[in-house]
């Protein structure tokens, strides 16, 4: 064999070897995640309530109490609990001890929540196991969801990367991105959510979030759909600390 | 000249040789078997019956461990199955087997995203 007979079956070869590696066939999957928290335990869930501030357009208390019951009846398997959110301000304004002491009104009900600091003085009612003990036995030992809801209006001014449309003189489209200052302004959304072990009193579980949204600062957006927006992008996570999820998405099967 | 050779030298080329040449057709015959075996575990896994393919690649796997495909399919199965730690393994392997197929790391990205993202959920 001549050695220009051997190159040419060497590359034959090799195009032989490259056509069947890319045999392939693309397959939908869908990867199922494991919830975070063991909640076989638990037959019914109560959404206690939450300590929330930022914003007097959205009374995060009333609506994440509302939107987790109503995604829990759906997507879990445990009983929701249908009850009047507890409340948690008055009760934490109420068992205080040494720690940063809560701003009240002349009224004597606690003074509203402003900012991240203004939530500090209440963190101790989640530790408080014979409170949460006692909201148990209430509820015949549910598992309990609570935490706190921070939903604030933001505003941001910057250089903006934007897609901007032209068209030449042929009158051909063409999509240029550009730069320009804007001034925007829209909400941020930081919930903390606590689980609470009824039958002890005792925190399972904590999670943080943070999602926010910005629009021109000529848009007027309500800011209830905001708040909704914004947790839709959590739900999910949430959800997957109780209950088992499935992603979707697309693998490359090979021959 | 006249050169001697023994004859059990004779009889041990003898042998080699029809080793190698026995060799390669041995290879190309396990990796047959192999893609026998993905085959019938692709038509399955497009009709959701993931376990069988689970099985079908897990063969194919035996028959030629050195089979990258094998590797990646396997993976793809364990990812769909939740166990997530031996996806990892199988993707691991089949990019050590074939470190520059594009097909398996894009898998294996898209596999590491969703990893990611359960294990960051579990710091928080």
């Amino acid at each position: 064999m001549t050695a220009r007979a051997a190159r040419i079956l060497s590359s034959l070869v090799a195009v032989v070897l490259t056509a069947a590696c890319t045999s392939y066939y693309e397959i939908p999957i869908e990867t199922p995640i494991r919830p975070k928290l063991d909640v076989s335990a638990f037959q019914r869930v109560l959404v206690a309530g939450f300590i929330s501030g930022g914003t007097d357009d959205v009374d995060g208390n009333l609506e994440t109490t509302r939107l987790l019951r109503s995604q829990l009846r759906t997507k879990s398997e445990m009983r929701v609990i249908d009850t009047d959110v507890l409340p948690l301000m008055d009760v934490a304004a109420e068992g205080q001890g040494t720690e940063k002491a809560i701003e009240t009104t002349p009224a004597g009900v606690p003074a509203p929540i402003k900012d991240d600091k203004d939530l500090e003085p209440y963190e101790h009612l989640f530790a408080d196991v014979a409170y949460w003990k006692k909201v148990g036995e209430e509820y015949q030992q549910p598992l309990i969801v609570t935490g706190t809801v921070m939903f604030a209006p933001q505003q941001r001014a910057g250089i903006v990367q934007r897609d901007q449309e032209v068209y030449d003189s042929l009158g051909r489209r063409r999509v240029v991105p550009t730069r320009t200052y804007m001034e925007r302004k829209g909400y941020v959304l930081k919930p903390r959510f606590v689980f609470i072990d009824g039958r002890t009193g005792a925190v399972l579980h904590s999670e943080n979030f943070r999602e926010e949204i910005l629009y021109n600062a000529n848009q007027t957006t309500p800011a209830l759909s905001s708040y909704f927006e914004l947790m839709d992008r959590l739900i999910p996570s949430f959800l997957s600390t109780l209950s088992s999820q499935k992603i979707k998405g697309t693998r490359v099967l090979l021959q | 000249m006249t050169i001697l050779v023994h004859p059990m030298r004779v009889l041990s080329l003898l042998v080699v040789t029809l080793l190698a040449l026995g060799a390669a057709p041995l290879a190309a015959d396990v990796r047959t078997d192999a893609k026998k075996q993905i085959e019938f575990g692709i038509s399955v896994a497009q009709r959701g019956l993931w376990r069988e393919a689970i099985y079908r690649w897990e063969r194919a796997a035996q028959i030629d461990p050195t089979y990258a495909a094998a590797q990646n399919n396997l993976a793809i199965a364990y990812e769909h199955e939740g166990d997530l730690d031996k996806a990892r393994a199988a993707y691991e392997k089949a990019l050590e087997l074939e470190p520059n197929n594009a097909f398996i790391k894009q898998n294996y990205e898209l596999f590491k995203e969703i990893n990611d993202r359960t294990s960051r959920q579990d710091t928080q």
